[in-house]
């Protein structure tokens, strides 16, 4: 034994006597531990054969179809024996929705949660905010259905100079879409707004600031981050939809930014032609995943703008 | 003044109090003209917004009532479905779908969920990269649209690697991977509120990490745990876009199972049913709105009760 060893073992007389160590390998503990792994890596797993499932179809079918064929072209009408596959009418259909919904969500949803977070009472903010919870939780068939048989009509009525030509209508669809998105804008622009400290609205307060002004002028800024990211996930939300725009802005695609026309987004398109049992390796296979791919990297994009966002609201006054 | 307790005394000190205070608050307060009117006029388009808001939630339910009221009766449970009687046409086969799709559902999503959010919150090492690729995985996860995950299910688990076939299984597999993030964020929010001074006083008494799990932290988040699966599960309850394309807009009139054959779910049926020209069958469809509105918002009520009942600050 050397000086040093002795020294050491000197220095901890109770590691002979009681051990730290468990007294048993605990296999168990490694088994369960080595499940609960496999379940967090598991999502992982589900991004990669998201990724996976859609590029390998959209490679086939850009070995068929040119990109200056799909990002360059203007008539979309794959089905066709002489198929045009020009996306952007589908493209600008999902974003007729999108800039709907967000006419609607923006308004109604930040004015929804100044109210909560400013103005409401603790009384009032415990009733109205599960409220809009349940809001959120309505499926979207009955959305849809409720934009084409009851708004429908009634856009009709309120704006009869309008062109109305066919059943469908786009602008119906993305209100009803915004409206789908309020209580996701009011519920993450009102935490942004609550997790703004008191002191900033006290002191402008005690400056002589009325409420609305520290509303608008103080804790709206402040707040800013956290409101754009629910703007933003409104935004990936109305790309993403696709019941209520199925049923209630049409299936024709249509290069068009009238409120009043038919439309065909990218969702209902996939979720038009893969509907039915079509063979796996054809050019509408393909077409759908390549539509898919788009539709997954839009999303994404937002999304990922929307969690850097809500990072550096979380992150500014903790 | 104390002295002295006649009423007109009274009388007037009470006015000169009442003129002083309406002075002093005047010069406080200070607000122009100009700012309460632009204040009032503020405060109403904030409560226009969330009039708006909860009137839409109403006009929907109230809608619904009113267009399906007719046929909601028992055969709406019992009998098949129809593409030529609508008068006679109900949402058996449809029910027993969704039944069969959400409780896979349920079967899958409790144990890989709450295995996920335990494994980043107890065990996972934040600073480790894989640890981050996989938070920041799931968020972005969630917002992936409902319907990719179709494109997945119909790519992947339909045909593919799984080659299940156009049967509930797959829907339900298909669901699980759409409502998994939910479970995985609530869950993660719930057990991340138990305060570390319980886990370390489990573990200084010498209970091993999974006892701590098992017996301190999982019964402390299990309202919050529940909560979210409950949310998850009326999720899936209410989807129809990602069941387009795995398989369940075939029409279905003997029952379904698990494995084999062809199946259906309630919002898809609805779907197809509001698709027929003939009115009756959108009233059908409509009485089936009601029924999947009673079934969700039931669900959901009952999370967000769960949540604010056993909402507990420690």
């Amino acid at each position: 034994m050397t000086a040093d060893n002795l020294a050491a073992s000197s220095a901890r007389p109770t590691d002979r006597a009681v051990s730290l160590e468990s007294s048993s390998p605990r296999y168990a503990e490694k088994a369960i531990f080595a499940f609960l792994a496999f379940c967090g890596i598991l999502s992982v797993g589900v991004t990669t054969a998201i990724v996976v499932s859609l590029l390998m179809p959209t490679i086939d079918f850009f070995r068929q179809v040119t990109v200056e064929q799909f990002f360059l072209d203007t008539v979309w009408a794959p089905r066709q024996a002489t198929g045009r596959f020009g996306v952007w009418p589908v493209v600008v259909g999902t974003l007729n929705i999108v800039v709907w919904a967000l006419a609607v969500a923006i308004p109604v949803g930040l004015a929804s949660a100044i109210y909560l977070s400013e103005y409401a009472s603790h009384r009032t903010r415990r009733i109205i905010k599960p409220i809009l919870e349940v809001l959120a939780g309505i499926p979207t068939v009955a959305i849809g259905l409720f934009a084409f048989f009851a708004l429908n009509p009634a856009a009709r009525m309120a704006f009869p100079f309008l062109d109305w030509s066919g059943i469908f209508s786009v602008g119906v669809a993305g209100v009803a879409v915004g409206l789908m998105t309020v209580p996701l804008v009011a519920s993450i622009s009102d935490d942004a707004m609550r997790a703004v400290p008191r002191s900033l609205r006290e002191g402008a307060y005690g400056l002589g600031a009325n409420k609305l002004k520290v509303s608008l002028r103080v804790v709206f800024p402040a707040a800013i981050s956290g409101i754009t990211a629910s703007i933003v996930l409104a935004g990936s939300r109305a790309v993403g939809e696709t019941m209520v725009v199925y049923i209630a802005a049409g299936r024709t695609p249509n290069l068009t930014f009238d409120p009043t026309q038919s439309v065909q987004t990218m969702t209902a398109y996939i979720a038009g032609t893969a509907t039915g049992d079509i063979p796996t390796g054809t050019l509408d296979y393909d077409t759908i995943f390549a539509v898919g791919t788009l539709l997954f990297v839009m999303t994404l994009v937002l999304n990922i703008f929307a969690i850097r966002l809500v990072r550096r609201f979380r992150e500014a006054y903790d | 003044m104390a002295g002295s307790p006649m009423m007109p005394t009274t009388g007037r000190t009470q006015l000169a109090a009442s003129g002083a205070r309406a002075v002093t608050a005047r010069s406080l307060q200070a607000s122009s003209r100009g700012d309460q009117v632009r204040g009032a006029f503020f405060l109403s388009l904030l409560l226009l917004g969330i009039g708006i808001a909860l009137l839409s939630l109403a006009a929907i339910i109230i809608w619904s009532l009113v267009e399906g009221l007719p046929r909601l009766d028992t055969s709406l449970i019992t009998n098949g479905p129809s593409s030529v009687r609508p008068q006679e046409a109900g949402f058996r086969t449809a029910l027993i779908g969704s039944i069969m799709v959400v409780g896979g559902v349920i079967g899958l999503v409790v144990p890989v969920g709450v295995g996920a959010a335990i494994y980043l919150e107890e065990y996972a090492d934040r600073e480790r990269w894989w640890n981050r690729l996989i938070e920041l995985n799931i968020q972005n996860l969630a917002g992936v649209p409902s319907i990719v995950f179709g494109i997945l299910g119909l790519a992947f688990i339909v045909r593919g690697p799984l080659s299940l076939g156009f049967v509930a299984a797959a829907g339900s597999l298909t669901l699980t991977l759409l409502v998994l993030p939910t479970v995985i964020i609530a869950a993660r929010e719930a057990i991340r509120a138990v305060p570390p001074s319980i886990r370390e006083g489990s573990l200084a008494l010498g209970a091993t990490r999974w006892q701590t799990v098992r017996r301190q932290v999982l019964p402390a988040a299990l309202p919050g745990v529940l909560t979210g699966i409950i949310l998850a599960v009326a999720r899936a309850t209410g989807e129809a876009a990602p069941l387009l394309l795995v398989g369940a807009v075939t029409f279905v009139t003997s029952n379904p199972s698990f494995f084999e054959g062809a199946y259906s779910t309630l919002p898809v049926q609805i779907f197809n049913y509001s698709n027929r020209p003939q009115a009756d069958f959108r009233v059908l469809a409509m009485a089936g709105v009601i029924l999947m509105l009673g079934l969700v918002l039931a669900m959901n009520a009952f999370a967000v009760w769960l949540r604010n009942r056993f909402e507990q600050s420690w």
